[in-house]
């Protein structure tokens, strides 16, 4: 096909041409963008949690004025719950993870640092990474004899005898890379403020609740510190967790019925709750993808039956010529082709500019490469779909058109 | 004349009902989309109290230590401590001052067999609602004698008196709040500012009803009843004496009358710090006095999400209007015959011109009313998020009238181009062709 009589052709339509190429940059441009941000959004929706996603309830209890023998009755709880056929494993907890309310400290690896090198979430209760069902990838879990009960650190705090303090801690793997980029972790020590934990035992991987920063997501520490603030988290087999759930909140409120129960959930439905706003922006985007190629696409086929309804006559023409319904049809074709590679070019600028202006507001990273062939691909098969129908017809005008004054 | 081209323009675009439909359809979804975002955009970075904002102040000071400090690029905290927030109130330095911790209480219904609920709940002083105008329905507030003597007083929102009294002036009964005893001094009448202003970084919800009880600050730490966010600047022995701890949880606000004693308040923040540098409490002396709407876009309520939607659905109107102006394009030219004809039968160029400009705008109406249609689907569609402010994205009147001034300005811009080209046409050639 030739690509020069293309070409003059459309230097004699140079607005409409413009306006085409004009349409497809920007759809392309936006595409790109979008498609970028999309991908983001999902890869931020499957972020690695660590823990046995599908294995977990949440119960949150809700008690006013707090009772001397607040332990003896968690105790009395967590009994009551081990007594459930199905439950595997139990705690009392203070937080969970992607939950909303979180416990953080500063970090130090020495305490004469005179800031904290990063500020890491830090998890509470006994038999916690049983239940969670984090994995420990490097040394040992925390024993009995490791723990101190909360009511300890506060008295510890209070008096500075460092021996009701815990001495020991297990962080997680990019944590412990953080701290220390080349050396193994295990046997060194952590401080918050003052206070040296040793770290005994590496996990592959602990999500943090309430994230403020994707690449801080997963520096948590697990500290061996015994807690009663009427929050459990139970591990059951994932067909179980409905029944289990109801019979716990029963049990739970024979124990105890003067408590409010703020949360009763599975840990899917925390994890659904804290992507809830990544989701929805998700389909928003996806949603505007369809409608900007729709509408591309409509202007195409609008202007493409403009086209050869003005070039009758010379469709005309060139079929009494000798030119074949084919070439007819390729000539518009190899137009449109012509015009949306050009489009595209000026939209790769376009969308590189964009991302350069999101990069500089919104904190995204470059686009990378790899997105520009996906719009490039889009707005092809997009602009040869849509030029297909005026193309056709414009390939079933008869010669016969051209001994006509049209 | 008017409404002969308005006669001339249906015809032409009833000549080319797929055409016409392509443009209003594709011009509706991108005015559609531009009024939904920008509906949810107004709504969150609205004036909670237009009335009042210009003269609502919120000191900020700092009692962190040393660390991680760098002069002149640190922004002082966000709230204070107890004691520094006590000192500002007792100055009295501006004409009216609150502190305001946020926090929940259980609140016990009256019925028997009922189950207690948690409400949320404004620690405050007396100034509170004098200063953000909060209108009362029965009774009033309480005095600055009973904030100094933790008085069991409190007052409640309209929802929480129609739901516990059926609506009818409590002022005077008793209300279980944390298993003690609270007299109602006043019920409020429907008072919900969006978005919360004086609960950012206090640990409240921004948007939603509103706040349902409200009780001097002593009182309810006499209760026990806990900040929602506490930041401490140094270690803590004992979470139940907050008020001597290192611990920053109170937000205080005052009301400032003209530029004078915005500035004088301004002098006597930066003294105040200065004075407890001297005195070794504080290791940095930045102060910041933002008024309501500055604190707001330091907090940045309006969230990045909903600025990309809006920066989206611009680009794609911009896209619509291209596509638009390709097709009355392609339309106009089609009817060079037309307008030749009618320029040799005497119509000047500028009545070319408004002739096809009043097609435009057709376009632009009909996409005005369809885009309504749309945007209407796409609130509905935001209504059903679970984001804080669903509830709140109604389309009201001044958005409504936008609506149709954005179509009838995307689709006069687009028109201009066609009309343009339509009424440089030279007529003769058009004729000869014929």
């Amino acid at each position: 096909m030739d690509i020069l009589p293309i070409l003059t052709t459309l230097r004699r339509h140079k607005i409409t041409a413009f306006l085409v190429i004009l349409e497809i940059a920007l759809t392309c441009a936006i595409i790109c963008n979008a498609v970028f941000l999309i991908s983001q959004r999902i890869e931020r929706i499957h972020m690695p949690s660590g823990v046995a996603e599908h294995e977990l309830i949440q119960i949150e209890l809700a008690s006013i004025g707090a009772k001397a023998d607040e332990f003896a009755r968690a105790q009395e709880d967590l009994a009551a719950i081990r007594q459930i056929p199905g439950v595997t494993q139990v705690a009392s907890v203070a937080q969970v993870p992607f939950g909303s309310s979180s416990n953080n400290a500063g970090i130090r690896i020495d305490p004469n640092q005179p800031k904290s090198m990063i500020d890491a979430s830090t998890y509470y209760g006994e038999n916690l990474i049983e239940t969670y069902g984090a994995r420990l990838i490097a040394g040992r879990n925390l024993r009995a004899d490791d723990y101190r009960s909360m009511d300890a650190v506060m008295e510890g705090v209070r008096s500075g005898d460092t021996k009701l303090f815990p001495a020991t801690a297990i962080i997680t793997q990019s944590m412990a890379k953080r701290l220390w980029p080349d050396q193994d972790a295990l046997g060194k020590s952590i401080y918050i403020g003052k206070i040296p934990l040793q770290v005994v035992g590496i996990l592959e991987n602990l999500v943090r609740p309430s994230i403020e920063d994707d690449s801080t997501a997963n520096y948590s520490a697990v500290i061996p510190i015994k807690l009663a603030q009427g929050q459990y988290v139970i591990r059951t087999a994932p067909g179980d967790r409905e029944r289990v759930l109801k019979i716990a909140l029963e049990k739970l409120k024979q124990n105890n019925p003067h408590r409010i129960v703020v949360q009763k959930r599975t840990w899917d439905e925390i994890r659904g709750n804290f992507f809830q706003n990544d989701r929805s922006m998700t389909g928003l985007l996806i949603g505007v993808c369809v409608a900007l190629l729709l509408v591309t696409a409509l202007g195409i086929v609008g202007l493409g039956s403009f086209w050869v309804a003005q070039r009758r006559r010379m469709i005309g023409v060139r079929r009494a010529l000798g030119a074949t319904r084919h070439d007819i049809l390729h000539y518009f074709q190899t137009e449109n082709f012509l015009l949306a590679t050009i489009g595209i070019a000026l939209g790769m600028v376009l969308a590189y500019g964009i991302n350069l202006f999101l990069m500089t507001k919104y904190e995204l990273p470059r686009l990378p490469a790899t997105y520009f062939p996906i719009g490039a691909i889009a707005l092809w098969i997009i602009g040869q779909l849509a030029v297909l129908g005026p193309a056709m017809r414009a390939s079933m005008v008869p010669p016969v058109v051209a001994t006509r004054s049209v | 004349m008017f409404a002969y081209y308005l006669d001339l323009a249906l015809r032409s675009l009833k000549r080319n009902k797929v055409l016409t439909t392509l443009m209003i359809l594709a011009l509706a979804l991108g005015i559609g989309a531009t009024i939904t975002t920008l509906t949810v955009l107004r709504l969150l970075s609205g004036d909670p109290l237009p009335q009042k904002s210009a003269q609502l102040f919120y000191p900020q000071i700092d009692p962190n230590p040393k660390d991680g400090y760098v002069a002149g690029e640190t922004k002082p905290a966000p709230t204070m401590t107890y004691p520094d927030a006590m000192n500002l109130l007792h100055a009295r330095r501006a004409t009216r001052q609150a502190a305001i911790v946020l926090s929940q209480a259980k609140v016990m219904p009256l019925q028997a067999n009922s189950h207690p609920f948690f409400s949320d709940t404004v620690m405050t002083t007396a100034d509170f609602f004098a200063m953000f105008d909060a209108p009362f329905q029965f009774g009033g507030g309480w005095n600055a004698n009973d904030d100094e003597g933790a008085a069991q007083e409190v007052v409640i929102a309209s929802f929480l008196n129609d739901k516990l009294f059926g609506g009818t002036n409590s002022v005077g009964k008793v209300i279980r709040i944390n298993d003690h005893d609270f007299r109602i001094t006043g019920v409020l009448k429907p008072w919900a500012p969006q978005p919360r202003f004086y609960s950012q970084d206090l640990g409240g919800r921004s948007y939603g009803d509103g706040d349902a009880v409200f009780l001097p600050l002593k009182s309810g730490r006499a209760i026990k009843m806990g900040p929602g966010d506490i930041e401490c600047y140094a270690a803590v022995s004992d979470m139940d004496h907050l008020e001597a701890a290192p611990c920053m949880w109170v937000g205080v606000w005052v009301e400032l009358g003209d530029a004078a004693s915005i500035a004088s308040f301004k002098e006597y923040l930066a003294n105040y710090a200065k004075q407890q540098v001297s005195l070794s409490r504080f290791q940095r002396s930045e102060t910041s006095l933002l008024d309501l709407m500055g604190w707001l876009r330091d907090q940045q309520v309006v969230p990045d999400d909903v600025r990309l939607q809006a920066g989206l659905a611009f680009g794609f109107l911009l896209i619509c209007v291209v596509n638009t102006v390709g097709l009355l394009l392609a339309k106009c030219l089609r009817r060079s015959r037309e307008i030749g004809v009618r320029r040799a039968l005497g119509a000047t160029r500028s009545a070319i011109f408004a002739q096809f400009m009043v097609e435009a705008a057709i376009v632009g109406m009909a996409g005005g009313v369809l885009g309504l249609v749309f945007a209407e689907l796409g609130l509905l569609g935001i209504r059903h998020q679970p984001a804080e402010y669903a509830s709140l994205a109604h389309l009201d009147l001044a958005m409504f009238l936008f609506t149709f001034v954005v179509a009838l300005v995307a689709s006069l811009i687009a028109g201009i181009l066609p009309a343009w080209r339509a009424c440089v046409l030279a007529p003769a050639p058009q004729l000869k062709a014929a």
